[in-house]
């Protein structure tokens, strides 16, 4: 990769909404802008604009025009990467968006390799690896908690506690070599069984810190809800409404596989990621069309279920084989067509499942607001107590905290095996160093281009 | 006036620890040789301590010795006590040390040097360093004559403006009260070296039929010798030897020594130079160690020629009087007489931060330095230096690459790589903590990881480097072979572990697998190993510590990896570090101070932070695009 020609691409997500923004960094982002792009005022010359002045105008490939767009000119060194930077913000359309690259391309330059912009940002000295590596998270953070999580583990949350480990290895790797150095002054007698107690207590923590990278992923990657219930008690309607009040956002999130059965929607600013039954919506039949088990594999693979039952009518065998298949998970009941008369009662279905029960009208729209507080308050108490723990979001961060977990279990190997205390000090120092890794003090020398290759294409 | 004017290939000023290795190392590469010293008889004097080795020391003689230098062969010949310490732990740290006769050490260096074809032996004080554009072209000698060369080693020791002192007494001489060097630090200073002070010390020599023994414990040798030269035959060195003894201080003597400690010179100011921390003089352990109510006294005999004992432990710069008082505290000692007094000495040496791992000047073509004069403390240590400086110099001579031994090949490379990297504050002294990948780093292997760079330079013949391949295969081809060979769970073979207190089998395992475990160890196994052929017992050391903790070798091995990967990338000399944006200051400054020449040194500076590391990894990548 090369760090002196002009780089564009498409810096947002690919999808039909909104505005559509194409990028173009380097020496020759005006010249390449200048060959394509037409102001509307056709007197005014490129090179007289302003720094940092928006002009409207076309989009042209040749003779064709393409679009009509809005370009940004901003001269370095006060642009992002800090070279001069054009973006043309054109309408959201996928192909349009495509097309104005692959123009962009055809006038001279070459398609940015992920991360880029931020690689060039960060070699042109605007920001430091730290909030490089930020910049990626926040990307990649879907919703607002998310984004507040990788904010607090840059602040140093996660930082001050991998920090807390380290200070206790190097001080017992430390203690070591002093005795190995100086016997006549630090006994190693009892140290072995010292040792153990602080290696246990290290790995509790760090096991803690990697319990909370599947948190770390609801949070990134929304809650994988699944909505169950019998035929005819109203699931489709209630999608309906939810879909209705916060029309479904459609996003590329990087690392998430998407089957054609999710809708990601935002309810009350968490992100929810809903196993759509809409394709089945004409049966209606969850249970007795695709059967039992078919639920069942939908309920383990959810972290929350929204399980609604027909509150005009008596619970039924069908409705006990779904209490069966999620009374172990995380849910949230509904008795729905709270309009009409109801049999069952809040009471009844609070006997038979843990969780909150809620009284709900798809058909007129009530009950919604209480379900998405309720989502929320148990993604705040339950789920996810937020606001007290810290979570690991990070693949790479996830990885390095195996590896010394891995390290302090070697460590107990040998305490275990009475070997020599001068063994404890290889795998305490690979411990050490792996948990370096994470909040960079030590470096690796791929860490870099690693980094960068992970940022989404054209940030 | 007309002057004495000779050419050589080489000068070597000093004939200490490192002036002897770096001059043999010349003279054995070829190379026309003299060497300089203010005292002929003075010739690898040990001016402290009584002996060669020692925990991490003993590794680097072991180095020296597998890169063809002189200091095993002269110790093995020259020992009266020897012993393996640390062989309760890992044999990472076990660690050879051998007591000297000093005069039969010094006495048969001289004899070494003075049979060595190429090298000559001139007494007399260097005082001037001959240099032009910054390259070395030879030294003036205080009577005025010239000595012309291609290179220069300076091993000046403790020898630069030395100053020995205890109490309110100071004295303007070297070690023993050998002639100072008072004029070389100037020629140095005009050439724009920047020079440091340090400071060093030794315990009194007392009188042995003035010490009580039955008040102490008796330090024997080792049963059977193991000798420090890989070359030296075990059998050949096994004799009678003397004993070492321990006493320790006690509240008494630590209350003198509180109680004057207002007369040292250390407090007075007297001493402007740095101790070491690592080293330390017993007023120093007392201030540090507050809480100790007893520290180690060892007595040790300054060779089979004297009553002189050394006592090790005790090295002090108090005044006179308190030392004899504060000795007298300690069991066994209560009637001693002080044949010579402890003392500080003080002296200049350079700032390492000038040298390249080479040990040649970066400002100063042709210039190379070892020892003491490079910030270091201990023979050993100097020793080390010597051979690469000498090494180093003749390559230079004969234009051929500078040989470098990284971190992860030695101690040697260690102990460099600190010196010329670390901010030295105080004199240097090799640790075992210091090398990171101590386990590869072991003195049993010292052969087998330098061998071949000593046959590179030619101080290493044929005969003895193919010994050493040989083994290599032999030893390669054993563990293989354990490794493979399986044996069942049959009544013989329970019975045997259960006779070696080792757990039966559950089904078939490897003969490598039962080695491992810890309460077994190849010699233990042979029964179950009928076919094995007889092997020398270097290869059977090799192979049981080998396979034995093979997983941890393994795991080093992996740091060594990623050590060498930053280590392989290069910073040229030439990089203006203040034109690197995204570095901070702190950074930019020490790394234009430093010159680093990897990013694996760079990281090393103190102050360069992982941040400024991954600065510069992305820089050399763009500035190898760019190219």
């Amino acid at each position: 990769m090369d760090n002196t020609s002009t780089i564009a691409a498409i810096s947002t997500a690919l999808s039909n909404s909104g505005i559509g923004i194409v990028r173009i960094s380097g020496e020759d982002a005006f010249e390449i802008a200048n060959k394509i792009f037409k102001p509307f005022n056709e007197t005014q010359k490129f090179t007289d604009f302003k720094s940092h002045t928006v002009h409207y105008g076309f989009v042209h490939d040749g003779d064709k025009t393409i679009d009509e767009c809005l370009a940004l000119f901003m001269r370095g060194p006060h642009t992002y990467t800090r070279e001069d930077v054009v973006e043309i913000d054109c309408h959201g359309g996928v192909l349009v968006v495509k097309k104005i690259l692959e123009t962009v391309l055809k006038a001279g330059a070459r398609p940015a390799e992920p991360g880029e912009f931020t690689k060039r940002a960060f070699l042109n000295g605007r920001i430091d690896l730290s909030q490089a590596e930020a910049v990626m998270d926040i990307i990649n953070a879907e919703n607002s908690y998310a984004l507040d999580s990788s904010v607090k583990q840059l602040k140093g949350a996660v930082s001050d506690s991998i920090k807390e480990i380290r200070a206790i290895l190097i001080n017992r790797i430390a203690y070591i070599e002093s005795a190995l150095d100086d016997p006549e002054h630090y006994s190693l007698e009892g140290f072995p069984k010292e040792l153990a107690a602080d290696v246990k207590s290290s790995k509790e923590k760090i096991s803690g810190l990697l319990s909370t990278a599947d948190n770390g992923r609801i949070i990134k990657e929304g809650i994988k809800t699944v909505i169950l219930g019998k035929p005819n008690v109203g699931k489709s309607s209630l999608l309906n409404n939810l879909l209705g009040e916060e029309r479904a956002i459609v996003t590329d999130i990087a690392g998430t596989t998407r089957d054609a059965l999710e809708e990601t929607l935002k309810l009350n600013d968490v992100l929810l990621n809903i196993i759509d039954t809409a394709g089945i919506r004409n049966t209606d039949d969850l249970v007795e069309k695709i059967g039992v088990e078919k639920a069942k594999a939908y309920a383990d693979e959810a972290d929350l279920i929204i399980f609604v039952v027909d509150s005009s009518k008596p619970l039924d065998e069908n409705d006990a084989d779904i209490i069966n298949i999620v009374k172990d998970k995380k849910v949230i009941s509904l008795l729905n067509k709270s309009d009409l008369e109801s049999v069952v009662n809040k009471e009844d279905l609070e006997r038979l499942l843990d969780g909150p029960v809620i009284n709900i009208s798809a058909l007129e729209n009530t009950g919604i607001e209480e379900l998405s507080n309720e989502i929320k308050k148990m993604f705040y108490e339950n789920k996810i107590s937020y606001n007290n723990q810290i979570y690991i979001t990070n693949a790479r961060h996830k990885a390095l905290l195996s590896d010394s977990l891995e390290s302090l279990r070697l460590v107990e190997k040998s305490i275990e095996d009475n070997m020599p205390e001068d063994f404890f000090s290889i795998d305490l120092m690979n411990a050490y160093e792996s948990l370096g890794l994470i909040i960079g003090e030590a470096v690796e020398d791929d860490l870099v281009e690693e980094i960068f290759s992970k940022f989404c294409m054209g940030k | 006036m007309p002057y004495l004017e000779e050419n050589y290939d080489i000068v070597v000023v000093g004939a200490g620890h490192a002036g002897c290795e770096a001059a043999l190392a010349c003279a054995r590469m070829g190379l026309n040789t003299i060497m300089f010293t203010v005292s002929i008889d003075s010739v690898a004097l040990m001016p402290c301590n009584p002996n060669i080795g020692g925990s991490s020391k003993g590794h680097l003689v072991r180095e020296i010795d597998a890169l063809g230098g002189e200091m095993a062969k002269n110790i093995d010949k020259t020992f009266i006590q020897s012993k393996m310490l640390n062989l309760s732990k890992g044999p990472a740290v076990h660690s050879l040390r051998a007591q000297a006769d000093k005069q039969d050490y010094s006495r048969e260096m001289r004899k070494t040097l003075e049979n060595t074809e190429n090298l000559t032996l001139r007494q007399g004080e260097v005082s001037e360093l001959i240099i032009e554009n910054n390259i070395v072209k030879g030294v003036k000698t205080f009577s005025g004559a010239r000595y012309f060369a291609k290179a220069v080693v300076l091993c000046t020791g403790t020898y630069l403006k030395a100053r020995c002192i205890y109490g309110d007494v100071s004295n303007p001489t070297g070690p023993n009260g050998l002639q100072a060097a008072n004029h070389l630090t100037d020629s140095l200073i005009n050439n724009d070296v920047e020079m440091f002070r340090f400071k060093t010390g030794t315990p009194a020599r007392v009188d042995k039929r003035s010490i009580d023994f039955s008040k102490m414990e008796e330090q024997k040798g080792d049963e059977r010798i193991v000798p420090f030269s890989f070359t030296t035959n075990p059998n050949d060195i096994q004799k009678e030897q003397v004993s070492c003894w321990l006493t320790y201080t006690n509240e008494e003597t630590h209350k003198i020594i509180r109680e004057n400690i207002n007369r040292s010179p250390l407090f007075s100011g007297m001493i402007e130079g740095t101790g070491p921390r690592y080293c330390p003089s017993i007023e120093d352990k007392v201030v540090k160690f507050a809480e100790k109510n007893r520290h180690h006294v060892f007595i040790e005999p300054e060779g089979n020629y004297t009553n002189e004992m050394y006592l090790g432990g005790m090295s002090s710069s108090l005044p006179e009087d308190v030392q004899y008082a504060m000795y007298k505290t300690v069991p066994g000692l209560e009637n001693v007489k002080i044949v010579r007094n402890a003392y500080a000495i003080e002296y200049d040496c350079i700032n390492p931060r000038q040298l390249k791992a080479t040990l040649e000047f970066k400002n100063i073509e042709g210039l190379f330095s070892a020892g003491q004069f490079n910030g270091s403390s201990g023979y050993e240590e100097a020793a080390a230096q010597g051979i690469i400086a000498g090494i180093n110099a003749s390559r230079f001579v004969q234009g051929k690459d500078q040989i470098i031994i990284d971190r992860s090949q030695g101690y040697i490379g260690v102990l460099i790589d600190d010196l010329v990297t670390k901010e030295n504050k105080e004199p240097y002294r090799m640790m075992t903590s210091r090398a990171e990948y101590r386990l590869l780093l072991r003195q049993d292997n010292a052969d087998l990881r330098l061998s071949a760079i000593g046959h590179e330079v030619g101080l290493i013949d044929d005969d003895r480097y193919n010994y050493v391949v040989e083994k290599e295969r032999l030893i390669n081809e054993e563990i293989e072979r354990l490794e493979s060979i399986s044996v069942g769970a049959s009544k013989e073979v329970q019975d045997i572990l259960k006779k070696c207190g080792s757990a039966p089998l559950g089904t078939a395992v490897t003969l490598a697998e039962l080695i491992r475990r810890p309460e077994l160890n190849y010699d233990l196994i042979s029964e179950l190993d009928p076919d094995r052929k007889e092997l020398p017992a270097d290869v059977i050391e090799q192979v049981n510590i080998n396979i034995k903790y093979e997983g941890y070798i393994k795991r080093q091995k992996k740091q060594v990896e990623s050590f060498k990967k930053i280590e392989s990338k290069k910073l040229p000399l030439d990089i203006d570090y203040n034109t690197i944006s995204g570095l901070r200051l702190e950074a930019q400054q020490k790394l234009n101070l430093f010159k680093p020449a990897s990013i694996g040194q760079a990281s090393r500076i103190s102050g360069v932070t992982p941040a400024d590391v991954s600065v510069l990894l992305i820089y050399l990548e763009s500035r190898k695009e760019k190219a």
